[in-house]
């Protein structure tokens, strides 16, 4: 294959999408370069507890992937990096990539003691602020690279208690970050999304009633590595609750809000009702949806759910939620009996929707953009989108489109050497 | 290998948790040529003492033993057609899970270190492959994915030979007029550019299509298939490096959807009708060529049903939305009423339905069709059920259409290879019971008799396996494009339901796959999932029995039989998993650094305890992809476990073999533990059936037991996720539990 130009292809982004692209590109023989903003990759992934439709770990596909990442020659990951310039070259991209510094060098040996005698503490990005970790620590328990990191910003001033403590000499509190250029021969961007915040749904009280969370969180609260150790309880009593309700496109197919479908929400509750039923055997769940959207064998998950004791799936639309005695009051308009009705529950999740990353801080390329804020590719730029970046869409999916991003992009690569 | 350099790292507590002072002497007893000792291996000067040894030749193999085999990969790399490399995770299973200092923890280390030297003395290092690799892709089928994957791979610089079997390219999409909007603007109706992509793909010089044309035998390995075709022009013989199976799906048979009013009249049509209609501009009446005043169309026409097609066929809500924008584009002022049971238009489809549903004559409404009758004046009625309009609700119309799903046009090759052993079994069956089974099975598959599409020339059947509704798909959710045939990849509607745009992008990424395949052949390498593996197994076929056991086992049907059934090995369509180690009952096979005597040596290094010392050992086989990584999380969190559990990772437990419980066994260690990932329908193995055949041979292996006169319940196989960490020392005290009421192992001192 004549794609084994010097140049290599830069991925931004490594979530699955992104570690996707640039991993099938490298094992086809071609150079990449995997960029991403968190200190570790995985992205989203890993912070789900499950996928759908087998109820399986997002850790087990990531390790497989993580070993074809550090036994492939061929690509190079960075992590911490965004970036900050890109240029159009003559038939590709010259890129600056700004290295932020990680404060922690190779010598890492995540020991843990540095984490043992550090006195600050910061909401944990990995559990969504959901706990609170040690300045210095691991960002997450399979992270790769497996190394600590420091949140220097959260350091009391004057200490080196880390240092100190560090056997190997792993830590540079005056570490610098730096830049380096990239001569790109293509690029995917595959920068993912971030889920709608809750509030910004002030009528389901979200942000502001305790025992109301997103999807996302609720993932967390199933996961053994989340703040609750797998355990779900409510946030506001820590008990585990009794009546859970699921509350399907909230903020999503609704003009006001997302006017389109994140394409992951029902299922995702689905599978967290498995959840629930799984360590609650006696909890009641109700699912209000507008539309079950299950496609393809997915529809499996649908079927298996709809059928377990204890869970109702009601059509309707809820338009409020209210803190009553003891819990929440839903107001909803059951559409199959077409009339207003209240239901009461202890745990409330928002099936929220996924918001494009291009619609935020988007990385500096002349990317063009649907009104949502989904990326288009340009093939005449050698610019490719892959993920939820592109499109709403499941992991599967993703992988898929990634896959695809990657070989069109190796084609541009080949049509201008 | 010969000189075997032991480096034992004492960082990251190692040092604290063991005494160190005797295990040079341990060392040496187990036959290492050198020993280091250093408190920080990883650092670079850790490193450079390594290297020094290997560069200097006085060590062709190095033990490290330090942290898990899955920690500091990249300092602990060295060129592996040089020096041997094994890992001992002292740092997890000793230093961070154990009480420092104790005599069961420093019993563990040393057992773990001698079980690191034996087994690395075992190695032999591998001999990459070097075999003239074929760059050509062979893709069957020139619908949208075909069309999409051959255009990829032409991109990539790689020649294709498509087959179609029909007339003409371009698949189902090929009489579809609209295209829904993939793009934006998505309120609106897009052009099918399906016809750009076939001259595209015909006017690209490396592209060879060949029509009307079929596969009728394919033999060989990825990189070097030979593929014969039949088409008008004759038979031709090529090459091939890599396939993409894209033959599509075809429309569900709605002759079977008789309640839902099909051949009650010729006004009941499915959607694939409607599309023939709209693409020649006559949207008409069937039985009197009018044009209709009202359609209704049925969505999940045998969809989403047990006694038809239990899936969603994922994009017949959408084909409904592009044909109702197109009635009411062509036949202004056309009523079209949707019965839906849930509208399934996910992402940017929702801006579709909302353009169409705003459309005047647009009536969307949730509800079962129960039965369409006849109405009085030619028309039709579809009585409706559990709908939003009542209890007994009836709606006129005078053209339904049936949005029908799809099937995949998947060959089921198991089946298909079963017949075929049927067949043979009936014919020259040991005796007539055994004669007349097979004929009665014979008769039960007839059906797949002629359904063979790729024709490939592998023991387990001439198709790729089919899985759950016979469609090709691997079940992974992180590695879609796998497939139990290396090389082979499925793309498009026989993968999984999908709409065209999605058939698009699976063929783009099936391209690349299969592009990818050829080059690590080139490398020598393996693909997925270990990737950059140059080794191969290696056949000792004089002492093989042609049991067949490895050429029916084997997850990717890399070994053919010979008329003799002597295993022929294809080692490019081999994924080094070792399941064919685990199950040759001759130990014939064994993989360079992966053999029969090197993990059996590791079990027969373990040092048993006499009865009176009350100290039971334990033998736990963990896979390494999800157990061992959740053991080293368990570990990282210092969650502790009980010290006389032995580990040995596997490549799967698929490839564990008998002989070494067995061995363990007859050593009077008193329990083995299996630990894999999870088997069945939703299976986490990564080799698909290593888990599964695993668990099937547990029956040999009490067989071996009860000969041994030895509980049963000595071994347990069990599978964990890759996030189960928390459960880890729970398994351990379970069966530690187990062994203690069963007594030590009478063999103990033999």
């Amino acid at each position: 294959m004549n794609v084994s130009s010097p140049r290599p292809l830069l991925v931004v982004g490594a979530g699955i999408a992104g570690i996707t692209a640039a991993l099938e590109a490298a094992e086809a023989g071609k150079e990449a370069v995997l960029v991403e903003r968190e200190q570790a990759v995985g992205g989203r992934v890993l912070r789900s507890h499950q996928y759908f439709p087998k109820l399986c770990p997002p850790s087990c596909g990531m390790e497989i992937n993580v070993r074809r990442l550090e036994k492939n020659p061929r690509i190079r990951a960075l992590t911490g990096a965004r970036v900050a310039k890109a240029n159009r070259s003559a038939d590709g991209w010259s890129v600056t990539i700004a290295v932020s510094p990680r404060f922690v060098n190779e010598r890492c040996t995540v020991c843990g003691e540095c984490a043992k005698v550090c006195p600050a503490k910061v909401p944990d990005p990995f559990n969504l602020g959901m706990n609170e970790v040690s300045a210095i620590r691991l960002p997450h328990p399979d992270a790769w690279p497996r190394r600590f990191v420091l949140d220097r910003s959260a350091c009391p001033s004057g200490c080196k208690a880390c240092v100190d403590a560090c056997a190997y000499d792993a830590i540079d509190l005056n570490a610098a970050g730096r830049e380096e250029t990239i001569e790109a021969s293509a690029v995917v961007l595959a920068t993912g999304w971030s889920p709608y915040p809750i509030e910004k749904l002030p009528e389901f009280g979200g942000g502001r009633f305790q025992d109301v969370v997103a999807n996302v969180n609720f993932e967390r609260l199933a996961s053994p590595s989340g703040p609750t150790g797998g355990k779900i309880l409510r946030p506001s009593d820590g008990t585990p609750p009794k009546k859970i309700a699921f509350v399907q496109c909230a903020g999503s197919r609704d003009v006001n809000h997302l006017p389109y479908c994140s394409a992951v929400c029902c299922l995702a509750s689905l599978k967290q009702a498995t959840y629930v039923k799984e360590q609650i055997p006696d909890a009641e769940v109700t699912m209000y949806y507008i539309d079950r959207r299950a496609p393809g064998r997915n529809e499996d998950v649908l079927t298996k759910v709809a059928a377990m004791e204890g869970v109702k799936l009601v059509k309707g639309k809820v338009g409020k939620i209210e803190e009553c005695a003891g819990g929440l009051k839903l107001r909803l308009e059951d559409v199959e009996a077409g009339r207003i009705l209240e239901a009461f529950a202890d745990l409330v999740v928002l099936a929220t929707g996924m918001v494009s990353s291009l619609k935020g801080e988007k990385p500096p390329f002349e990317v063009g953009m649907d009104d949502d804020g989904f990326g288009l590719d340009n093939p005449g730029a050698s610019l490719f989108i892959a993920g939820v970046a592109r499109r709403p869409e499941d992991v599967a999916a993703s992988v898929r489109d990634a896959t695809g991003a990657a070989a069109k992009a190796l084609m541009a690569v080949r049509r201008s050497a | 290998m010969e000189n075997v350099g032991l480096f034992l790292c004492t960082g990251c507590e190692i040092g604290a948790a063991i005494k160190t002072d005797g295990l040079e002497s341990l060392a040496r007893e187990c036959g290492a040529k050198s020993f280091v000792m250093h408190p920080f291996l990883c650092s670079e000067e850790g490193v450079a003492t390594i290297r020094k040894a290997v560069d200097d030749g006085s060590v062709d193999s190095v033990l490290i033993a330090a942290c898990s085999p899955r920690a500091k990969t990249a300092e602990f790399r060295f060129d592996p057609l040089k020096v041997s490399v094994e890992r001992t995770g002292l740092r997890e299973q000793v230093a961070w899970s154990h009480p420092h200092g104790e005599e069961d923890t420093q019993m563990l280390a040393e057992d773990l270190l001698r079980m690191g030297l034996v087994r690395i003395k075992k190695n032999i290092l591998p001999k990459p492959l070097d075999e003239t690799i074929e760059k050509t892709v062979l893709i069957v089928g020139g619908g949208m994915a075909g069309l999409s994957a051959a255009k990829a791979v032409a991109g990539m610089g790689h020649p294709v030979v498509l087959v179609e079997s029909s007339a003409r390219l371009g698949g189902s999409m090929a009489g579809v007029k609209d295209a829904a909007p993939e793009r934006p603007p998505y309120g609106e109706l897009h052009k099918n550019t399906i016809g750009e992509l076939i001259s595209a793909v015909q006017g690209d010089p490396s592209v060879r299509v060949l029509l009307q044309a079929r596969t009728v035998h394919i033999a060989g390995q990825p990189g070097q298939f030979t593929v014969d075709v039949e088409s008008p022009s004759g038979k031709e013989t090529f090459q091939a490096g890599a396939i993409v199976q894209a033959t599509g799906a075809s429309p569900y048979d709605a002759t079977k959807l008789g309640d839902l009013g099909y051949g009650l009249t010729p006004d009941v049509v499915t959607s694939v009708d409607l599309d023939r209609m709209i693409a020649k501009g006559e949207i008409r009446r069937p039985s009197d060529g009018k044009p209709p005043r009202r359609i209704l169309f049925v969505q999940c026409a045998g969809s989403r049903d047990p006694a038809h097609l239990p899936y969603c066929s994922s994009e017949c809500c959408v084909t409904t939305l592009r044909q109702v924008a197109a009635v009411h584009r062509d036949l202004p002022g056309m009523e079209c009423a949707v019965v839906y049971r849930d509208m399934r238009t996910p992402g940017q489809m929702e801006h579709f339905y909302q353009a169409v549903q705003e459309q005047p004559g647009s009536m969307f409404t949730r509800g079962e069709v129960a039965k369409v009758e006849k109405g009085p004046e030619g028309n039709l009625v579809v009585r409706l059920k559990d709908s939003l309009l009542g209890p007994d609700a009836a709606l006129q119309a005078d053209l339904v259409v049936l949005a029908v799903g799809m099937i995949p046009n998947s060959a089921d090759s198991e089946a298909i290879r079963a017949l075929r052993d049927a067949r043979v079994g009936a014919e020259k069956g040991d005796s007539d019971v055994q004669r007349a089974h097979a004929a009665k099975v014979a008769e039960e598959l007839a059906f797949h008799e002629g359904t063979e599409i790729l024709n490939l020339e592998y023991r387990q059947g001439p198709d790729l396996p089919v899985l759950r509704y016979k469609f090709s798909d691997s079940h992974y959710i992180c590695f879609p494009y796998e497939t139990r045939r290396t090389g082979i990849y499925a793309a498009g509607t026989v993968r999984a339901p999908m709409d065209a745009a999605q058939a698009a992008e699976d063929g783009w990424g099936a391209g690349l796959k299969a592009v990818q395949c050829i080059s690590a052949a080139t490398r020598g390498e393996a693909v997925h999932p270990r990737a950059g593996d140059i080794s191969v197994a290696d056949f000792s076929l004089q002492r093989c029995t042609q049991c067949k056991r490895c050429t029916e086992e084997c997850p990717f049907g890399a070994i053919n039989e010979d008329v003799k059934y002597t295993p022929q090995y294809n080692p490019m369509r081999c994924r080094r998993c070792g399941t064919c180690l685990g199950c040759c009952p001759e130990r014939i096979i064994n993989f360079p650094e992966y053999s029969i005597d090197a993990i059996g040596s590791m079990v027969k290094a373990i040092e048993v305890p006499d009865e009176v010392d009350e100290k039971p050992r334990v033998v736990a086989f963990l896979c390494e992809n999800d157990a061992l990584p959740a053991l080293d999380e368990a570990a990282a969190r210092r969650l502790s476990w009980n010290p006389w559990v032995r580990v040995i990772p596997v490549r799967c437990l698929g490839a564990v073999h008998v002989v070494w419980i067995a061995d363990a066994m007859a050593r009077g260690i008193d329990g083995v533990l299996l630990i894999g990932c999870r088997k069945g329908d939703d299976y986490q193995c990564h080799y698909m059936t290593g888990s599964e055949l695993a668990n099937k041979r547990m029956e040999n292996i009490q067989e071996t037991l009860t000969r041994l006169k030895l509980e049963s319940n000595r071994v347990r196989i069990l599978e964990i996720s890759r996030n189960e960490f928390d459960r880890i020392p729970q398994i351990f005290a379970d069966f530690e539990k187990t062994i203690e009421e069963t007594g030590p192992n009478p063999m103990k001192g033999f």
